[in-house]
């Protein structure tokens, strides 16, 4: 949504009445074409000029499917000193993190490295993301925390990023988009999780990304709403493919973070993997226990965009049925489906879950004091 | 358990092919010719391996054969056993895995014969749905006319994933045979396996794909809204068959938000998609992806707002249920009514076409 910011003065802002929220998904963009460029190698500056990225799908710039806006972003997130919406920390600063009284904003940035074909480029381009992200935004701001963006298609060499990251408290979580070349549980993404879970940090997976699939298993379909409401299906298959293969039985201290892609498909998904592996389980037996054990254990979702049905207590049956401790609130800032924090959750909820919902679950999640 | 009443329509029953030589004396010599020349192989698709536990409820395995072959076995398992009134036979038989648009054709007619003469032909409460392969739009619509004729087939069957996504204009001259002709479409779980069965690509195991046919029909049905079938067919009915209907609210949550948010770019879809499925979307029942309370199953039924999308169903033979135990715990005896005989007969405007009740074995 776009929402028309008044200049008005510090004094008249009240800021610090608002209580504390956590942003879970936070897109800070690049201001210039070439704002990398300082953070790869000449080799790779040559090699974007000449041949640019080369990613799973056609284009050489932008989607596939036209956004509905701009950047997919809000038309008031422009800053006043040039660039595109999300690029400037002083905007954010004035029109996300100070009016909201965000103390935890989660930086997933989006045109990364990700998605890629050629595999050594999305590596050198994931690495320089990271450096970026530091220099330009968590240095600068400590309510601002990163997330370190790995090569996905190459296991290992994603592996050793995140592990050079480790300890490195400027980062609070891997991620991975949802769409990649094979399902999320395959065995080529295991040396990512494992990673992970080593340095104790969640894996957020964020809708989005090419791997060379129809967005749906019939085939590439014809407007961009249909691949907006599809990345929740992509996550399904992609969260299903996790459980079936075996991930979370491997790794049980790996946790996951769904972004962006809905949460009200959770509890039906978890029902239909029940009953079938009720049946099937024969042909999986790595996967000891229920699979909405599994779900329920290690993984999280954040909120926006919120699911939105006509009747408000419809959605909070759902939100009682995943638990109130597995949301974390987010408003994809600056993107144009952002949800407003002080219109998401209505009047009638308790503190406690409201106050989950806002900070306790990320804090404690994220391990920020 | 809750209790089941006579009467009832089944809307989803699978006869089988018992070998794809079971359709020889349907084929034309040519394809006879083509059949046995190059040594073809049963049309079995990975969607129902047929030693599976989802492909036949235990009780129900013959000893030898296919699961879903017998007529006896159908009648004496579901038809006399829970006193229906008729049921719908959806063959799911490979034939939308072939490439060739003839060849599928051929197949297609072949098995609607076979359907006719071996099932429906047998006992007066079957019924059955036309199958069509979309890999020439034009031979789908002349299969539908010419099978059409027999007022025994009530719907036309397409399975949900196939070669491109169901709302594409292409297709559109099927949905005009179908409403015309009070055919409602049935789409049945099942894959073509054109594309990778899901939007993340192939995955390892029959679990999967199982699994991964809700999504499939979810997509399905943000395709046929969002390309405006029901705003050119207002009165076209479709029928989703084993796609699970658990996931429906949230899912509508959802494409109901974007829809508001970026409507400006499908300016021709004129209602609600909210509103669009509960006039002209329906779903079998089973199988019930249901939560571990009956309760909760009967918020999900509120979170539906309606009590009219969904028709009885068994999906004989598949293993969704043990026993008699059809109908899952704690529906209300309207909302049986509802589902066993009003939702179907609603539906199915064929279906009044039955004979007396007197008429009836």
């Amino acid at each position: 949504m776009n929402i028309q910011f008044r200049e008005r003065t510090e004094s008249a802002s009240p800021l610090t009445t608002k209580t504390a929220i956590a942003d879970c998904d936070i897109h800070p963009a690049r201001a210039t074409r070439t704002e990398l460029y300082p953070y790869l190698a000449k080799r790779w500056q040559h090699h974007l000029e000449v041949y640019g990225v080369h990613a799973y799908q056609g284009m050489m710039e932008g989607p596939p499917y036209p956004k509905a806006q701009p950047n997919a972003s809000r038309r008031d997130a422009y800053p006043p000193e040039g660039g595109p919406q999300g690029s400037s920390l002083s905007f954010m600063q004035k029109q996300l993190l100070d009016p909201n009284n965000v103390q935890l904003g989660v930086l997933n940035p989006l045109n990364t490295g990700q998605g890629i074909r050629n595999h050594e480029l999305s590596a050198a381009l994931c690495s320089a993301v990271n450096d970026w992200q530091i220099d330009k935004w968590t240095s600068k701001d400590k309510r601002l925390k990163a997330s370190i963006v790995v090569g996905n298609e190459d296991g290992m060499t994603a592996a050793a990023e995140i592990r050079e990251r480790a300890g490195d408290k400027n980062f609070v979580q891997v991620l991975l988009l949802s769409r990649n070349v094979e399902p999320l549980g395959q065995r080529r993404y295991w040396p990512i999780y494992q990673a992970a879970e080593e340095a104790g940090l969640p894996v957020g997976v964020h809708a989005f990304g090419f791997g060379g699939n129809p967005i749906t298993p019939s085939g590439w379909p014809s407007y961009y709403i249909e691949e907006m409401v599809g990345h929740s299906q992509c996550q399904q298959s992609a969260l299903a493919s996790l459980v079936l293969e075996g991930v979370f039985e491997r790794f049980p201290k790996l946790k996951m973070v769904m972004i962006e892609a809905g949460f009200g498909w959770a509890p039906s998904l978890a029902w239909r993997l029940d009953k079938a592996w009720q049946r099937l389980r024969s042909e999986v037996p790595h996967v000891r226990r229920p699979p909405s054990e599994y779900i329920r254990e290690q993984v999280w979702w954040t909120t926006q965009p919120m699911e939105d049905p006509e009747r408000r207590e419809d959605l909070f049956d759902v939100i009682k049925w995943i638990g109130w401790d597995r949301l974390l609130f987010a408003t994809d800032y600056p993107h144009w489906d952002y949800d407003e924090p002080s219109r998401v959750l209505p009047a009638g909820v308790s503190e406690a879950n409201r106050a989950a919902f806002y900070f306790g679950n990320a804090q404690k999640l994220y391990g920020i004091s | 358990m809750t209790s089941l009443i006579a009467g009832g329509v089944d809307c989803d029953v699978h006869p089988a092919v018992p070998h794809l030589t079971s359709l020889l004396p349907y084929l034309s010599d040519y394809w006879r010719d083509q059949v046995t020349t190059r040594g073809m192989v049963d049309l079995v698709s990975q969607s129902y391996p047929a030693r599976s536990p989802i492909t036949a409820c235990p009780d129900w395995r013959p000893e030898q054969g296919k699961p879903g072959e017998h007529l006896g076995d159908m009648q004496r398992h579901v038809l006399d056993l829970f006193q229906l009134s008729c049921a719908i036979c959806n063959p799911l038989y490979g034939v939308q895995m072939v490439f060739s648009e003839d060849m599928a054709d051929a197949f297609c007619r072949a098995l609607n014969d076979w359907l006719v003469k071996e099932w429906l032909d047998r006992d007066p409460r079957l019924r059955g749905s036309i199958v069509v392969s979309l890999q020439s739009v034009e031979k789908a619509v002349a299969e539908i006319e010419r099978c059409a004729k027999d007022p025994r087939f009530v719907q036309v069957l397409l399975l949900v994933m196939g070669d491109t996504p169901l709302g594409k204009r292409a297709l559109w001259p099927i949905y005009a045979a179908a409403e015309r002709l009070e055919l409602p479409i049935g789409v049945h779980a099942g894959s073509a396996y054109h594309n990778p069965p899901t939007a993340v690509g192939w995955g390892s195991y029959h679990i999967e794909d199982y699994v991964g046919q809700a999504q499939a029909f979810q997509t399905q049905l943000t395709s046929l809204i969002v390309e405006g079938v029901f705003a050119r067919h207002p009165r076209l009915k479709m029928v989703m068959l084993e796609s699970g209907f658990t996931w429906l609210p949230p899912y509508l949550w959802r494409l109901h938000k974007f829809w508001r948010g970026v409507r400006m770019e499908t300016p021709w879809v004129d209602r609600a998609p909210l509103e669009i499925v509960r006039s002209n979307i329906r779903f079998s029942l089973q199988p019930v992806d249901a939560p571990p309370e009956p309760a909760m199953l009967n918020r999900l039924f509120e979170h539906m707002q309606s009590d009219e999308l969904v028709l009885f169903s068994t999906d004989y033979p598949h293993w969704q249920f043990d026993g008699q135990d059809a109908l899952p715990e704690g529906l209300t005896p309207d909302l049986v009514r509802k589902i066993m005989i009003d939702n179907p007969h609603a539906t199915y405007p064929r279906l009044k076409e039955l004979p007396p009740k007197e008429a009836r074995p």
